[in-house]
């Protein structure tokens, strides 16, 4: 209807329709505002303040100013180049595997000569030629931490997602018992995060875990029991698997309120037409599904940057950083190293990105019609 | 205003005539029973034998402790009497949440010297137990490795500690020579271990100062610590970081490990479970003497109390041996004086765990006695955690410098 009125209009009718004819609409919108405000947005601005100070959890010292100290010795980048160690004739020195061998990152970073690479560290090295090019970073868990985040959310969100989506269709069945299968699904999500992180721990135990000892049986022993979470190539790979299998039921409940949405006519329609049941699944369920489809992505990715309890219980951020998420260090920081400033910081530069990728994903997901 | 209530109660009715000034307290134990009774005891004994001063307790999960202190300290609702970690106390005392303890000094006389908690030249808090660490096998554990027995004089140094551990692997009678308990996350690290690096010559700070960690965290003491704690895990000695909870706690027991590093309330345990030949041996001198982490939770007194007196009365009165040795019994603690440990079943002459006695007063070192302490100690675990799972000694102990120092000077030096 608003099609046929001019923009100026359009707006005061906008206006109207907010303020006045929708009183009831408010009123029931109050309660959640007034708790998102106090609860959300207000620490958000404070948490904004707090980066920009030096705030300390327990302190006597008054509470100074340091406008975006803060953020530099977070975000601290630089590359240097280290030439291959030579012998006094110029020839490169080769270690006893034939590879080039370079001089220490400290010899740069705690040399006098170099106050600007003072207290950086390394995070990760390229060849290029004979020289090692090394990015040092001045908060190198910092940086392992977002790129762990991230690596989580890019396989937790198709992972957990369709995983939901497959258990939805499975039992949006009509079957004798159905309702066995969806509380099984679901029972992970009201188990308390804290005591299926410890009992995965247990089963991923390297010795005589669970799913050592599976694997073993299946393989007939040939499968050597593995330390799931003792090893930097497996842990983050483990946690994502367990996160996966937690959050599934809830996101299976949201499909399933969106296939329940979609109408039987249209299923009957696609059988009188002859459609195959991957045809079915691609013209009728699929587009019925899209509203939904758009919220898990948004809740499972929001869900997912905020990972936290998992990594507390079962690995502490280790082995060898492996597991450092941003949230973990933004408490890490704040509370156990007492420096409330820089959890702050953190905190903020986790909601611009995830503000950032959700606005992405919105964009990408709008509906074009 | 406690005069105001006497003379109140004197004037009206006469039977109130002994009206006590209320003094809150605040405990680390709760949901451990035999823990709360022996308090409650002495509490109720404290409050019925004296007309000044009663004393109300208020008991906190150990694991949410620390964190309602600081919450009640910021929204300024501390308590009177308040018990603390030894190690935590210097960071508490610099922040003002604690005033000085005006104990007498003879009822601390006498006690093992890290059961008092000094800070800046003053008494802060005292302790009615410690806790030590020891290295447990068992006698047959020796006699089937031809191992000599170490002792408090002559302890195992680095070599024949490092031969010991060799032996145990290779006899294949063990899943790992030493268990060092990495399943314990949190304070067990810089507690149990780092002795270890003080007794190379190295130190979490450099206590002279007490201003940077440089050259003591990774001078050439700290490196070969460093160099030596890598190879106990890369070598196969020890169970790693992902160590099982449940590995550490009856790993020893089922004789999985030859030897493990584990503390004297696991002593007790371990002798129920049927290990009759059970040692508790001296640490290793790994050049630098041997040494063993040494206070435990203490009383001390908050800045906001009023009544400072009330609060050391109290602390004196619990300071009696009878209490100390009850402590002891109860919960398996080490009494923090020699009359005490006479008193109690297992640390006195011919006690099953008379060695940690003479453990606590011969080897104990207190941690960094620094408001920094707090921080430091995080960095610690991390860099042990990181050398152990095979990060690069040198660059992860320069690293954790760096954290250290940066911290220290962004909180002004920690008022040294």
């Amino acid at each position: 209807m608003d099609r046929t009125l001019p923009a100026s209009q359009r707006g005061s009718a906008m206006a109207s329709r907010l303020t006045i004819s929708n009183r009831a609409g408010w009123g029931f919108a109050l309660p959640a505002f007034a708790l998102i405000t106090i609860f959300i947005i207000l620490p958000f601005f404070f948490a904004f303040y707090l980066s920009l100070t030096n705030q300390r959890l327990i302190s006597p010292n008054p509470t100074q100013f340091v406008g975006l100290e803060n953020y530099r010795d977070l975000l601290g980048l630089s590359v240097i180049t280290l030439g291959p160690e030579r012998d006094e004739n110029g020839a490169a020195v080769l270690n006893e595997l034939g590879d080039l061998t370079y001089p220490r990152v400290r010899t740069v970073t705690r040399n006098p000569d170099f106050p600007q690479y003072r207290g950086m560290r390394e995070w990760f090295r390229w060849r290029s030629g004979e020289n090692a090019r090394v990015v040092i970073a001045s908060d190198v868990v910092f940086w392992k931490a977002l790129a762990n985040t991230l690596t989580f959310v890019f396989f937790i969100v198709p992972l957990q997602g369709g995983g939901a989506l497959l258990l939805a269709l499975l039992i949006n069945q009509k079957l004798r018992g159905i309702n066995f299968f969806r509380t099984i699904y679901f029972m992970p999500v009201v188990i308390s995060i804290v005591v299926i992180s410890l009992l995965w721990r247990f089963i991923y135990d390297g010795g005589d875990g669970l799913l050592n000892n599976i694997l073993g049986a299946l393989s007939f022993g040939l499968f050597p029991p593995v330390d799931w979470l003792g090893q930097p190539e497996t842990a983050l790979g483990s946690i994502i698997v367990m996160s996966a299998w937690q959050a599934v039921g809830f996101h299976m409940v949201i499909w399933l309120s969106g296939l329940q949405t979609i109408s039987p006519t249209l299923y009957e329609v696609a059988a009188i037409e002859g459609a195959s049941k991957w045809q079915t699944f691609r013209y009728v369920t699929w587009p019925g599904l899209r509203n939904t489809a758009v919220l898990v992505l948004i809740v499972i990715t929001m869900q997912a940057f905020a990972l936290f309890a998992q990594i507390d219980v079962m690995t502490n951020g280790g082995p060898l950083d492996s597991t450092q998420t941003l949230v973990f260090q933004a408490v890490e920081r704040g509370y156990g190293k007492q420096d409330i400033s820089g959890g702050s910081t953190i905190s903020v530069l986790l909601f611009f990105i995830v503000l950032l990728i959700s606005l992405t994903q919105r964009y990408l997901t709008r509906d074009r019609s | 205003m406690r005069y105001l209530i006497c003379s109140i109660a004197l004037g009206g009715v006469a039977t109130v005539a002994t009206a006590q000034t209320e003094l809150t307290l605040w405990y680390h134990g709760a949901g451990n029973e035999v823990e709360s009774e022996i308090l409650d005891g002495i509490v109720s004994d404290f409050n019925s034998g004296q007309s000044d001063w009663s004393v109300a307790v208020e008991s906190f999960p150990q694991g949410s402790y620390n964190d309602s202190i600081v919450a009640a300290a910021l929204a300024g609702n501390l308590p009177c009497i308040l018990d603390v970690d030894g190690p935590v106390m210097p960071n508490w005392a610099w922040a003002g949440y604690m005033q000085p303890l005006p104990v007498a000094d003879a009822a601390i006389e006498g006690h093992l010297d890290a059961t008092v908690g000094r800070w800046g030249g003053e008494v802060y808090s005292v302790g009615l137990w410690d806790a030590a660490v020891a290295l447990y096998t068992r006698q047959s554990t020796l006699d089937e490795l031809g191992l000599r027995t170490p002792t408090l004089d002559n302890p195992w140094t680095l070599d024949e500690f490092n031969a010991a551990l060799e032996t145990a692997k290779t006899s294949g009678n063990y899943d790992f020579a030493l268990d060092l308990g990495m399943a314990w996350t949190g304070e067990w690290y810089p507690y149990a271990f780092s002795p270890f690096l003080q007794s190379f010559g190295g130190d979490i700070v450099d206590r002279s100062t007490y201003l940077t960690a440089e050259g003591a965290l990774n001078g050439d003491a700290a490196l070969a610590f460093g160099e030596w704690w890598q190879n106990l895990f890369t070598a196969g000695l020890a169970p790693g970081t992902s160590q099982d909870p449940a590995d550490r706690d009856s790993g020893f027991i089922e004789g999985r490990y030859a030897f493990a590093w584990n503390g004297n309330w696991a002593a007790a345990a371990t002798l129920d479970a049927g290990v009759d030949d059970a040692l508790f041996l001296p640490a290793p001198d790994f050049g630098n003497g041997s040494t063993i982490g040494a206070a435990s939770w203490q009383f001390g007194v908050s800045a906001t109390c009023e009544f400072p007196e009330g609060a050391a009365a109290f602390v004196e009165f619990a300071l009696q041996d009878r209490y100390l040795a009850a402590f002891s019994d109860g919960i398996g603690l080490i009494p923090s004086t020699r009359e005490a440990a006479a008193m109690t079943e297992r640390y006195a002459q011919g006690g099953p765990l008379e060695p940690f006695f003479a453990l606590s007063d011969a080897q104990a070192l207190v941690r960094p006695v620094t408001p920094g302490y707090v921080v430091a100690a995080k960095v610690f675990e991390k860099a042990l955690a990181d050398i152990a799972n095979g990060a690069d000694v040198a660059d992860t102990l320069d690293a954790a410098v760096d954290e250290i120092d940066a911290d220290i000077e962004a909180n002004g030096g920690y008022g040294h």
